[in-house]
């Protein structure tokens, strides 16, 4: 049990930088991208690539697989990037499975036996699941801490005025091509990061792992914890393993079969939708310079739905 | 001085000429009204100019440099601003965060156009950062007094303060010339006779306006140069009083607007 839960906490962290990649393109850009897949594929094979062929570290083989996701992230990025919402969507998902298969014609097998990861004498051994819950949210925090400042800089503000209107956002002088590049090459590159990090603990990477399916987890953690909020995508990650490792959980692998968490995260995104489409923590908003106080701010969070908060208090000062 | 001139500008889409042949010029420092039925090309005019759309044919200067078929977001950043005729805020940010991204290229540094040094230092200072951008664009509201909604979110203002507040955006990235789409469409005489007062301090601020207006009232008392398009065509130019007397706009757009009275 307590294995599961520290399984759990690994892979948490390990989608919840995904999704945090993820939420760069989708929540703050607005792009409806589905090849998350392939990024942390990229970054898998870069860092099998690069322990096992070339020998290299771990700690240097982790830029490299950033750089390469990123690399490839900024190729798909510039012709798909045109396309808007749904027809986005399907390009995204056709290159994602396009890696897929190019990873696989690369290797069939995939890689075994990749050499450990190490820090200051220590050696990252799969058994020790601690050191690796240590590690992942290490970078869980890194890459928040990173986001949430990228989000409040005038790099981030211009995403999000791209997300909200293009056309706007160009008559304030707004290069939406290159921002909507950043964002993916950025995203893609912390993808590629998470690849990375999962092939530090498993020490092998299969093709067979890299499905649309887990371009449709990372797309419902975004949308399950609140579309452009970092903390939401963090929770969204947890609940999305929960759901994930359920039969386990309850000792019920031979009643629940693996396929049934498909289904639930359908069911999930539908009740979501319904009842509460903006995410579990909803938007982040910044508000600039909001007069309010923490207890107000949660008294508009909890009490009045958001947008209504304001309107509600000039109506009766 | 001639701020900006066009010349043979010319759209087609498809069959239709939305805009044909337009030599169209604004002088510095005036307001600039720009007349004519619906359809008649106001709207393709603009978005030509301000580079929302490509024209087919001709040319445009803007302070002497050929601006034609560049991007939108370069032409706004030589200082040519806008509004749009079917408003365009981003309704889900607040007040003053929709002036903030106003400021966007007037402060801070462009991570990919300047040193990097200088974009890291941006994003690491980002909070002092905005303290800056958030003391600018509290300063365009209090010029607009709006200011004390700018913690509202920009798409619960009413009709009028989202005109209002679509201007200073615009004017927040300090422009030259200000094109303003049928401002006062859909607003009430209130709100209109607030709305000249509003152009009246843009034109003492030393922005060049250029507008597109179907109330006639605004458009004679608030403009030194009027010209008036119809069928995408440029049918006459002058002063109000002159456009008040000619014949081909009495009878293409005054005239008809008589018959419906
Ligand atoms: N994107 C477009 N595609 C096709 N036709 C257009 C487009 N934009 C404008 N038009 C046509 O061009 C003409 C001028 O439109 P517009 O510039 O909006 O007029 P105005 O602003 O003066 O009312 C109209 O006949 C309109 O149907
Ligand atoms: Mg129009």
């Amino acid at each position: 049990m307590l294995n599961f839960f520290q399984l759990i906490l690994i892979y948490a962290g390990i989608y919840a930088i995904m999704a945090i990649g993820q939420n760069c393109i989708t929540g703050y850009t607005g792009m409806l991208s589905l090849c998350h897949a392939g990024f942390f594929c990229i970054g898998s094979y870069a860092t099998a690539i690069m322990c096992k062929t070339f020998g290299l570290s771990f700690w240097l083989s982790l830029p490299v697989a950033a750089i390469a996701t990123g690399l490839i992230g900024l190729l798909i990025g510039i012709p798909t990037l045109r396309l808007k919402g749904d027809y986005l969507c399907i390009a995204t998902l056709g290159l994602g499975e396009i890696i897929r298969n190019i990873a696989t014609n690369l290797n069939p097998v995939g890689y075994n036996s990749i050499p450990r990861a190490s820090l200051f004498g220590y050696q990252f051994a799969s058994r020790n699941k601690v050191a690796f819950i240590i590690l992942i949210w290490a970078f869980v925090l890194i890459f928040y801490v990173l986001f949430q400042q990228l989000a409040h800089s005038r790099l981030g503000r211009a995403m999000i005025a791209v997300r909200e209107d293009e056309v706007a956002a160009q008559s304030n002088g707004i290069n939406v091509t290159k921002y909507k590049i950043s964002s993916f090459v950025l995203g893609a590159a912390v993808g590629g990061i998470a690849g990375c990090l999962q092939t530090a603990y498993t020490l092998t990477v299969q093709p067979g792992s890299y499905t649309f399916m887990v371009s449709v987890m990372v797309l419902c953690t975004v949308v399950l914890g609140g579309m452009g909020n970092a903390k939401a995508v963090i929770l969204g990650a947890f609940i999305i393993q929960l759901i994930s490792y359920l039969p386990q959980l309850t000792g019920l692998t031979n009643v629940i079969p693996a396929q049934a968490k498909q289904i639930i995260y359908g069911l999930l995104l539908v009740v979501m939708m319904l009842c509460r489409p903006q995410g579990i923590l909803g938007r982040d908003r910044f508000r600039y310079g909001d007069p309010r106080t923490r207890r107000e701010k949660l008294h508009d969070f909890f009490i009045r739905p958001a947008g209504k908060a304001r309107e509600a208090r000039h109506e009766n000062p | 001085m001639r701020i900006l001139e066009t010349e043979h500008l010319t759209r087609e889409f498809g069959g239709v000429i939305a805009v044909n042949d337009v030599d169209f010029h604004v002088e510095k420092g005036l307001v600039t009204g720009l007349i004519g039925p619906n359809g008649a090309g106001k709207t393709t005019l603009f978005n030509q100019i301000t580079g929302m759309d490509r024209p087919t044919s001709g040319r445009i200067v803007f302070d002497g440099v050929d601006i034609t078929g560049l991007p939108a977001w370069k032409i706004s950043r030589m200082g040519i601003a806008r509004t749009f005729q079917n408003i365009r805020l981003y309704k889900d940010l607040t007040v003053v965060e929709n002036v903030m991204m106003g400021l966007h290229f007037k402060v801070g540094s462009d991570p990919f156009r300047h040193r990097f040094s200088q974009a890291i230092r941006s994003y690491v200072f980002a909070s002092r950062e905005n303290r800056e951008v958030y003391a600018k664009a509290m300063d365009w509201l209090s010029f607009f007094e709006i200011d004390e909604h700018a913690q509202d979110f920009a798409g619960s203002l009413p009709y009028g303060k989202q005109r209002e507040l679509e201007i200073a955006r615009a004017l927040a990235a300090d422009p030259k010339l200000l094109f303003l789409d049928e401002p006062a469409a859909g607003m009430n005489p209130a709100e209109t006779a607030h709305l000249m007062t509003v152009v009246d301090k843009i034109r003492k601020l030393g922005v060049t306006v250029v507008l597109i207006e179907h109330d006639m009232k605004l458009v004679m008392n608030i403009c030194d140069s009027i010209t008036v398009l119809n069928f995408g065509m440029k049918i006459a130019e002058g002063t109000p009083n002159e456009i008040k007397h000619d014949k081909g706009v009495i009878e293409a757009y005054l005239g008809r607007e008589e018959e419906e009275d």
